[in-house]
């Protein structure tokens, strides 16, 4: 348990960060606050020659809504201080089901993002929210909306010299609310399954659907065909039921010794439906 | 409940009292392997096998030898192989086809992790870096993993020496009887079940410091071990060579070990061997989370055949079990012991049942080595034995209840002689089941649960969509296995004995010192062991002090594990401080000019009878004895006697635990939703004490049943190799357990206690597993074997549904 040598920088400022990471040439690896780097290099199945922690740079913390009446937040904001500061009760629902404490206290929404576990819980969340990432190199700024954000499994759009500076969102609609739903891996405590919902109702009809999926497909995706098959909708319970069939349509489901791709993909469509009838208020 | 008391006042015996320990544990002030740092001390890391099955060709050591701050670097250890101490034997005859682990493999590898190699550096950092500058020539060999698989025709071989991969065929119990009564039953119930492998999971992984003293000639280790007496005696007389007396064998405190810090491991003798290669440099080795779910032993992994015989009346006539004992790829210290003896002596619990036989394979397979895990072959006697009295119940259509009770060994037959094999075991000595009275504790267990009402909340839960199942585990443990002249026979036990000691020394001041050959590792024997002194002698629990885990400075003692501290060590505690009562009397009586039949003695007071002013204190007693100014012709000075205590039998808990669970049938998920447990472990020394045991084997038998299991591919890769695979059980999924008792006191001890140490593990996984089966029974399943997974539990529904069950 302890990770091959590597040098350690800690930048004061993120232009700094930034022309330290440009310098790197691709071979540093960007750490906050480590909760999922830093088992996987004392493991060795990571390996970094150089670690730039930005974890104490102020222009990635703090959270803020914008003049639209959407939100911001740095990527450094842990899951403890959104879980204490959010308005979304389901927001906090489902960052309450990640890690421990400590792994609360220490691990940034931010760097969940970045990272792209296939089975992490925020990366859901920020899809269903419609999050796009605000990228800094110190080529310039770019803003890349989360559903063209995740690639892979660890893989995202980010540039080896880019840092996920903040997630920003837009309003969300009139009466929308939202739920997260999750079947854990009962050691690691990641989703087998993880569905977040975030809907909204117009004059009887399903206005608004973002349905996220995560623990399913190769990285955290949104179930466009259950999305289309709510929107008109009537939101009854045979309808959403009818919609989250379609899950894992067009997705290439995983399977390991705590779900193979039968059980996972039926657990998939399970959880869609639970989360989005609780997203209506009707929880199961 | 009773209060939880800082420290006591009067008698502490039976007193609910705080651990005198868990101040230092608590507040990051314990003294651990990993805390000890020695001047000058290096650091060793072990290069592991990649490979479940594979030959080397060769091993380079010399990039990792130029390596930065590397000192030694080594692939050949000219010591013996390690012992292995517990051969099969009984009916069948002995037929071990031994092979144990070198302390470095050298020409091939039998598991993944078996260790090839060793770097010893300055910083634990430089000798994992070095590790990847070693090159071993591999040459992969075929692999099997499973205990069937590797006894059929065409398997790969693991050993030359062992045929089929088997390690030993043994059988115990009335084979003709068996058969005829099988043959002529009414009802037989027929069904295979496997006992899943375990990771053992102790909180502080293993580790030793060796350092090897050149001025005198000796080693001291320290070890996080269970039995340092045990390992200085295996180190010196088997592996290394090195006289005993040269060697000194230390455990700090110890962080858990659930059976798995009983075992001689290589890397003790590993560090012995590279502090002196390096002129007398300590070596600290500790191990990685990784490495121990690797390298320290499993336990369970069984595979059963079990066939259970009797009448429509309810009454069972015959129980025959075959069992195959997946032992990994060689043998640990006492590896095949555990499904033999301790297993399948015990098949027929707590029933009269009149003819069992079973059949026990031990098997080679290319996994890490399988030895006692908490419980160590009870916890699979007991998983069978109650499965089968639920398939038989079944099978009747009679209520399991009622199937138990009229199967039950009756209250007035103690002590009872079993027909699995106890009362047949050799060496002189038969073995008993001392005591027993089980319907009392099942009827508390079914009222508590409200069993009449079963029907009803069943439907209740049927309503919100849920299946409840409830499950009933009539248990019996046996612990303080004993005496030596069973254990120690020859195909019987392990080849040494089981006695325990106890020494005790009242100092000039009138402090107290009791040293003990039992080894804690976290039960709390610095508690209980000073509340029996305490009693004993009268002396204030603060004047006490317990020690205990260093062979220097203790009398030789087994250690701590098979829950027998209670029942032997603290017996021969008792008896050291009846010796040291004895010679205060004799002196009190000098002091007092009385005789010392007139002295009668209360607490700490020894008194002239009928003078209750001429009294004197065993404090007084002991500054002036201990002083000596004036003692009697024939009187050595000091209070200070040792006991050694060898039990004539084990103790026998029992009890009975309820488990009820809801299961989702949508997806198979399994919710825990009460679990009462009634235990009857004799006379209680410190009740929060036995409740916590109880607790907390509960909980790892109830992880068994719902969570826990080693899975290996079939290249022999651990692929639960972490906890982010194997799950542990976790205390936000249980519900508040229900602890309720009756008390039995065993006769075999003079203060009836029996012991708690694995009762819980024992008994709680067949009562979840039957809980589970329960709910699962309208859809007609009648076994599923665990751990109950969401994914398992949901296939077997979908299959049931589905026609196919």
């Amino acid at each position: 348990m302890i990770p091959a040598a590597f040098t350690y920088e800690r930048p004061t400022t993120l232009d700094a960060a930034l022309t330290a990471l440009a310098a790197s040439g691709g071979s540093a690896k960007v750490i906050a606050g480590g909760m999922s780097l830093l088992p996987l290099m004392k493991l060795r199945l990571a390996r970094a020659d150089a670690l730039i922690d930005i974890g104490r740079l102020s222009e990635l913390k703090g959270a803020k809504a914008t003049a639209d009446g959407g939100f911001e937040m740095g990527a450094l904001s842990t899951y403890a201080e959104v879980i204490d500061s959010t308005t979304l009760a389901f927001a906090r629902d489902c960052l309450l089901g990640i890690g421990d404490v400590q792994v609360r206290n220490r691990g940034t929404v931010g760097g969940s993002i970045a990272h792209c576990d296939p089975a992490s819980d925020a990366p859901a969340l920020a899809l269903a929210l419609d999050y796009s990432a605000v990228l800094r190199s110190s080529r310039g700024e770019r803003v890349v909306p989360l559903d063209e954000f995740f690639e892979g499994p660890f893989q995202t759009a980010m540039e080896s010299d880019e840092i996920l500076v903040s997630l920003r969102r837009g309003p969300l609609p009139a009466g929308a609310d939202g739920a997260y739903r999750k079947l854990k891996q009962p050691a690691s405590g990641y989703s087998i399954v993880g569905v977040a919902a975030v809907l909204a109702m117009d004059g009887g009809v399903v206005s608004h659907a973002r349905v996220a999926l995560t623990g399913v497909g190769e990285h955290p995706y949104r179930a466009n065909a259950v999305e289309a098959a709510l929107l008109g909708s009537d939101g009854s319970a045979a309808a959403v039921a009818e919609a989250a069939v379609h899950a894992t349509d067009g997705i290439a489901v995983n399977s390991d010794i705590h779900a193979d791709r039968v059980y996972r993909t039926q657990m998939a469509k399970v959880y869609t439906r639970r989360a989005i009838d609780a997203a209506l208020g009707r929880p199961a | 409940m009773t209060d939880v008391l800082d420290a006591p006042t009067g008698n502490p015996f039976g007193k609910r009292i705080k651990r005198v320990e868990d101040p230092r544990f608590i507040t990051g002030e314990g003294n651990y392997l990993d805390d000890i740092k020695l001047a000058s001390m290096a650091h060793m890391a072990i290069l592991r096998s990649p490979y479940a099955h594979a030959n080397i060709r060769s091993i380079d050591t010399s990039a990792a030898k130029a390596a930065p701050g590397v000192l030694w670097v080594g692939a050949d250890i000219p010591y013996n192989p390690l012992p292995m101490a517990w051969p099969a034997g009984g009916s069948a005859g002995l037929q071990n086809n031994i092979n144990t682990p070198r302390v470095l493999a050298t020409d091939s590898v039998k598991w993944t992790g078996e260790g090839v190699a060793a770097i010893v550096a300055e910083t634990e950092a430089q000798a994992f870096d070095a590790l990847d500058l070693i090159v071993v020539d591999w040459e992969p060999l075929p692999t099997v993993v499973d205990a069937e698989k590797a006894t059929q025709a065409g398997a790969p071989q693991l050993h030359e020496n062992a045929p089929n991969n088997i390690v030993f065929e043994w059988s115990v119990g009335d084979k003709a009887g068996t058969d005829s009564a099988i043959d002529d039953a009414e009802v037989v119930v027929r069904q295979r079940i496997v006992n899943q492998r375990l990771i053992p999971n102790s909180m502080e992984t293993r580790g030793d410091i060796g350092w090897y003293n050149p001025g005198t000639d000796e080693y001291t280790v320290w070890m996080s071990s269970q039995t340092p007496h045990i390992q200085r005696l295996l180190l010196t007389a088997f592996v290394t060579g090195i006289p005993e007396h040269k060697v000194r064998c230390i455990s700090p405190d110890v962080g858990g070990a659930f059976g798995s810090k009983i075992f001689c491991y290589a890397d003790m003798a590993l560090t012995m061997f590279t502090s002196k290669a390096l002129g007398g440099v300590p070596v600290k080795w500790v191990e990685g989370r990784r490495e121990n779910y690797q390298s320290t032993i499993h336990g369970r992994d069984h595979i059963t055949y079990l066939e259970i015989a009797g009448k429509r009346d309810g009454e069972v006539t015959g129980l025959r079990v075959k069992t195959l004992a997946n032992l990994g790829g060689r043998l640990s210290t006492i590896g095949p012991g555990i499904p033999t003896t301790l297993y399948a002596r015990v098949l027929s619990g707590c029933y009269k049942i009149p003819n069992v036989y079973a059949e026990v394979t031990g098997v080679y397979t290319n996994t890490t080595f399988v030895d006692a895990y908490r419980g160590a072959g009870r916890p699979e006697a007991t998983y069978v034995i109650e499965r089968a009295m639920d398939l038989f119940a079944a099978e009747i259509g009679m209520d399991r209840a009622e199937v138990r009770r009229r199967n039950f060994i009756a209250a007035d037959k103690f002590p009872y002689e079993n027909p699995s094999g106890l009362g047949t075991a050799s060496g002189g000595a038969k073995i008993y089941i001392d005591s027993g009275n089980y319907e009392p504790a099942m009827d508390k267990a079914l009222a508590t649960v409200g069993y009449a009402d079963l029907a009803a909340k069943k439907a209740e839960a049927k309503g919100r969509g849920k299946l409840l199942g409830l499950g009933l585990s009539t248990y019996i443990e046996v612990c303080g296995v004993a005496p030596s002249k069973w254990i120690g026979a020859v195909g019987e036990g392990w080849g040494a004995a089981m006695w325990e000691s106890s020494n005790i020394r009242v100092h000039l001041t009138g402090k107290v010192v009791v040293t003990m050959g039992t080894q804690p590792q976290g039960q709390g024997h610095e508690t209980t062991y000073a509340q029996v002194v305490a009693q004993e002698l009268g002396v204030p629990m603060e004047d006490i002090v317990v020690q205990h885990s260093d062979t220097q400075g203790t009398p030789f003692g087994y250690g701590s594990y098979g829950s027998r501290t209670s029942s032997v060590g603290m017996t021969a505690a008792i008896k050291a401080a009846g010796k040291v009562r004895e010679k205060a009397r004799k002196y009190a009586a000098h002091m007092l000019e009385a005789s010392p039949e007139d002295i009668e003695v209360e607490g700490a007071n020894y008194r002239v009878k009928g003078s209750p002013d001429k009294v004197k204190t065993i404090q007084e007693i002991a500054f002036a004895l201990d002083l000596a100014f004036d003692t009697p012709e024939g009187m050595e000075p000091y209070l200070d006697e040792t006991s050694y205590y060898d039990t004539p039998n084990c103790t026998w808990p029992f009890g009975t635990h309820i488990a009820i669970v809801e299961i989702d049938e949508e997806t198979g998920h399994v919710e825990l939703v009460r679990y009462v447990a009634v235990d009857d472990v004799g006379k209680k020394i410190n009740p929060m004490i036995v409740d916590g045991q109880l607790h907390g084997g509960i909980a790892q038998g109830v992880g068994q049943a719902l969570w826990e299991g080693a899975v290996y591919s079939d290249e022999g890769q651990l692929l639960t190799g972490s906890m982010l695979d194997y799950a542990l059980p976790r205390a936000a999924w249980f519900p508040n357990i229900e602890l309720d008792e009756t008390v039995t006191p065993s006769p075999v001890n003079p203060i009836g206690v029996k012991g708690v140490g694995e009762a819980g593990a024992i008994a709680s996984t067949a009562a979840v597993a039957n809980a589970v089966i329960d709910a699962l029974s309208p859809l007609g399943i009648r076994h599923l074997d665990m751990p109950y997974s969401n994914q398992t539990v949901w296939r077997a529904i979908q299959s049931a549904k589905g026609g196919q069950a």
